[in-house]
């Protein structure tokens, strides 16, 4: 466990990604298999589930730190993180229990979940007493479900195929889908000998590099090298049939059972040994795509209800074929799997499965107006693919582009700000801003990401001398500074003061050459309101 | 109590002595608890202090201005109070300042440590009936680990920067806790070198006796000496800079109470990050709120309102120094470690 703690640490203190990889590779070298599975399995972002409240591992902290739980919330909030407060405040441990990584989650932390709040309290304090701080910190991380790191699973991909001398892209394979730590899992992953896939196993998934919305495609080269689709806003999703079972995983590699019935009787109609890369879209009968916020009604809902499924019908937008008969396709130009794939869906002739629509232009200026058109289709922007590319493995730079469309911007008055957490953490770096509306400030959006870490500063500052009222957390100040807020979408929303939610707001400039007045005004954002 | 000091806009103000303490502003007579800047304010036209700081002191303020030194322990009468200076085990000359008017006793603790550090008297504790406290590090998340375990660990990194090929550098205000530093290096792992900034203040404590390691200005190092494996100790400032290139490989690292919040140190983006302090931490804050068992508390910079809150629900009648709100937007700074941590 302290192996593991220190990896964290490690981990967690550089922004190289090479440290990141050779500390991961050092770990996996000293690790037995059933560590390795486990850390594996975290560092990938899988999570235990919750096994104690916060409540209550706040109180504990608290008197097992004998200070009274106002004192521990002021902590809290000057940190900004629950289980690093935690480690902080409990006094030390006075002995350290160095079992292994894998012993600790199935001995010390699992049970916790299992047992009444006595047996509980004494189970953590008990970690807490066994633990040096860096090991409380990564601990109560895991039981509060509040583990991450900043390893993407590629990086974790690139430390287990060093470490185990496996290509890259066989272990992105066998990491994929929901599977159970173990010390017969993690050594099937780095075994050479066997094909270690299973039947519901999909495959990574390939995304797309952001086009500079600047430059634009004239670098890509020809036109007619590129399959031009429209970029939707719904669901990525795998579909794949096979030994007459169909499985649907989401881009989170979360297995989507249920959700979807229409697609589930579409996939039913597919050969075995086929596996679909799409988007599945809310839509009307007749083929109009319906907005994000629809299919959001259907997102999270384990069963589907008749009513439900009867106004927000799905559709799943096949754009890419990944295995045919049970063979791999990835390999093939992707001219000829889209051939194949429309064959394919052709035959099956289901409302809820088509290929997406392809747009066809001579030239990119053309695309460009096809582009400034996406709103209308209620779509992203465009999606750009080379024909004669594989199907890559995560976000490799130069086969699919996305151009999408510039986002909405507005210029609005922070009024309310809050500290950050992690890294922004005793910075007041998560702000609230405002629009007018019969001469008072309305909130509309949150914001907190945009800025540089010098204008954070500032803002932190301006925010500390021109507080006027606290609400908990939440100070409200002066409203003087003029940001440039860009977000993606609109919806009405009941939930809102404003009556309207945007969707991704985030920071675009600092406006230092606007006064609050300048400002824009509610009825400004209403009129950007599609339909 | 309000009679013996009284909190001004330029700090506290000793209406019996007619005399400043640590004032923030230009005043005619200043008693001053140590020589960092936001304590001793240049500019004033005459200052008292405790003998140790002398060097220390003259390095940084005019020199038109009258100083009066007096040893820890001795007493000067200035109106109608009398005076005295004992150790706060800050850095090199640190002083509580000890008041006392119709015996009835004010102190002043500046800032303070209990921690033990080679390069400055220990803290002792004052009784009296106002204590006047920092609160820098007024949270139970301050814990100090022993100073032997935290040099241990610098001493390690330099250690494994060195087996790496990498030259250390350590990165520490230039008065006192880089001296503090210094003091715990091990000069056997290799050759250390200083900042300018930091050099000048070595000078200013080899001059008052404080025994430290050999080091060498950078400045002053003729042709291109051997980086690897060296220890510059240097100024946060300089981090990131040019001034950095000649080095080549470097290990980085801040030495600071603040680096005990994962937060602060993941913003400073260097390699590592140490927690040394030269403040009380919350368990020291009250032992020494406790040996000088005063009746009164004031506190003031850092987390004031919550030590106080604490204090009183202790049952000891404690507020928050007014007229300190301004120092809040120090915050940040100490944060970046601009202002000595």
């Amino acid at each position: 466990m302290i192996r593991f703690a220190n990896l964290y640490g490690e981990l967690d203190s550089t922004t190289k990604t090479n440290e990141k990889v050779s500390a991961m590779v050092n770990y996996f070298a000293n690790a037995e298999p059933d560590d390795a599975a486990w850390a594996t399995y975290f560092l990938s972002g899988s999570k235990l589930r919750r096994l104690v409240t916060t409540k209550l591992l706040r109180k504990w902290a608290a008197e097992e730190a004998g200070i009274p739980d106002w004192l521990f919330d002021e902590s809290y909030q000057s940190v900004g993180d629950l289980a690093e407060t935690i480690s902080l405040v409990v006094p030390p441990g006075e002995v350290c229990d160095d079992a292994p990584l894998a012993r600790w989650v199935t001995e010390r932390m699992q049970p916790l979940g299992k047992m009444d709040e006595p047996d509980q309290r004494r189970a953590v304090i008990e970690i807490w007493r066994h633990s040096t701080p860096a090991m409380r910190l990564v601990t109560m991380k895991l039981i509060t479900g509040a583990f991450r790191i900043g390893v993407s699973k590629r990086l974790l991909t690139r430390a287990i195929a060093s470490h185990s001398g496996i290509p890259t892209e066989v272990v992105a394979h066998r990491l994929m889908g929901e599977w159970e730590p173990t010390a017969e899992f993690f050594q099937r992953v780095i075994d050479d000998s066997v094909d270690a896939t299973l039947p519901s196993q999909p495959y990574p998934f390939c995304l797309a590099h952001p086009l500079d919305p600047e430059e634009g495609p004239a670098s890509l080269g020809k036109v007619d090298q590129y399959l031009v689709e429209w970029k939707w806003d719904g669901i990525r999703g795998q579909v794949i049939r096979r030994e007459d079972s169909t499985y649907i995983w989401s881009r989170g590699e979360e297995l989507m059972e249920n959700r979807w019935p229409e697609i589930e009787s579409a996939a039913a109609q597919l050969p075995n040994g086929v596996v679909l890369d799409g988007e599945i879209l809310a839509a009307t009968a007749g083929g109009e795509v319906l907005p994000f916020a629809q299919l959001q009604r259907r997102i999270g809902r384990k069963k589907v209800g008749k009513k439900l499924l009867a106004e927000v019908p799905v559709v799943f937008h096949a754009f890419d074929l990944l295995e045919r008969d049970g063979c791999d396709m990835r390999d093939q130009p992707l001219a000829d799997r889209r051939v194949q794939l429309e064959k394919i869906v052709q035959q099956v002739n289901h409302p809820h499965l088509r290929t997406t629509e392809l747009i066809n232009q001579s030239s990119w200026d053309d695309f460009a107006e096809t582009r400034a058109t996406s709103r209308e289709h209620r779509a992203e922007g465009l999606m750009l693919k080379r024909k004669d590319a594989a199907y890559d493995v995560g976000r490799v730079r130069g086969t699919w582009w996305k151009w999408k469309i510039d986002p909405f911007t507005i210029d609005a008055v922070l009024i309310y700000a809050q500290k950050g957490h992690g890294r922004r953490a005793s910075l007041f770096s998560d702000y609230t801003f405002a629009l007018w509306q019969d001469g008072a400030l309305v909130p509309f959006a949150k914001a907190y990401s945009g800025l540089t870490d010098a204008e954070i500063r500032k803002v932190d500052r301006f925010i500390r001398q021109n507080t006027n009222d606290s609400f908990g957390p939440v100070r409200s100040v002066t409203p003087e500074l003029v940001m440039e807020v860009a977000f993606e979408g609109l919806q009405r929303s009941s939930r809102h003061k404003s009556g309207v939610a945007t969707r991704f707001p985030r920071i675009v400039r600092w406006r230092h050459d606007k006064q609050p007045n300048d400002a824009n005004s509610l009825a400004d954002l209403m009129e950007m309101m599609p339909d | 109590m309000d009679e013996l000091l009284r909190p001004t806009q330029h700090g506290l103000y000793c209406p019996a002595g007619d005399f400043f303490v640590d004032p923030s502003r230009p005043v005619h007579r200043a008693v001053v608890s140590h020589a960092h800047s936001d304590h001793a304010r240049w500019g004033c036209r005459r200052y008292l202090a405790a003998k140790p700081s002398e060097q220390l002191l003259r390095l940084r303020m005019n020199a038109d201005a009258t100083f009066d030194f007096l040893g820890y322990g001795d007493k000067v009468t200035v109106g109608e109070v009398k005076i005295s200076f004992h150790p706060a085990g800050h850095i090199l000359g640190s002083s509580q300042i000890r008041i006392e008017h119709r015996g009835r006793v004010a102190v002043v603790t500046g800032d303070y440590k209990l921690g033990d550090d080679p390069t400055c008297e220990t803290w002792e504790p004052v009784e009296c009936d106002l204590l006047i406290t920092e609160s820098t590090f007024g949270l139970p998340v301050y814990r100090w680990e022993p100073s032997a375990t935290t040099f241990a660990a610098i001493n390690q990194w330099w250690r494994d920067s060195q087996e790496a090929g990498k030259c250390c550098v350590l990165y520490g205000y230039a008065v006192g806790k880089s001296q503090h530093l210094l003091a715990g290096l091990d000069p056997s792992i290799g050759p250390i070198f200083t900042h300018g900034a930091v050099e000048k203040a070595n000078d200013a404590y080899r001059r008052s006796g404080v025994a430290l390691p050999k080091t060498t200005h950078v400045g002053s190092v003729d042709g291109k000496p051997n980086w690897k494996g060296a220890m510059v100790v240097a100024v946060p400032s300089a981090h990131g800079t040019p001034w950095m290139r000649k080095f080549g490989r470097v290990s980085t690292a801040m030495a600071s109470g603040w680096m005990a919040i994962r937060g602060n140190r993941r913003r400073r983006s260097v390699d590592r990050g140490f927690v040394l302090s030269d403040h009380v931490d919350w368990g020291s804050l009250l032992k020494a709120v406790e040996l000088c068992d005063p009746e009164t508390v004031w506190v003031t910079h850092g987390s004031a309102a919550v030590v106080a809150r604490y204090l009183n629900e202790q049952g000891r009648d404690a507020k928050v120094l007014e007229g300190q709100l301004r120092r809040e937007g120090d915050e940040d700074e100490s944060v970046r470690g601009e202002v000595e941590t």
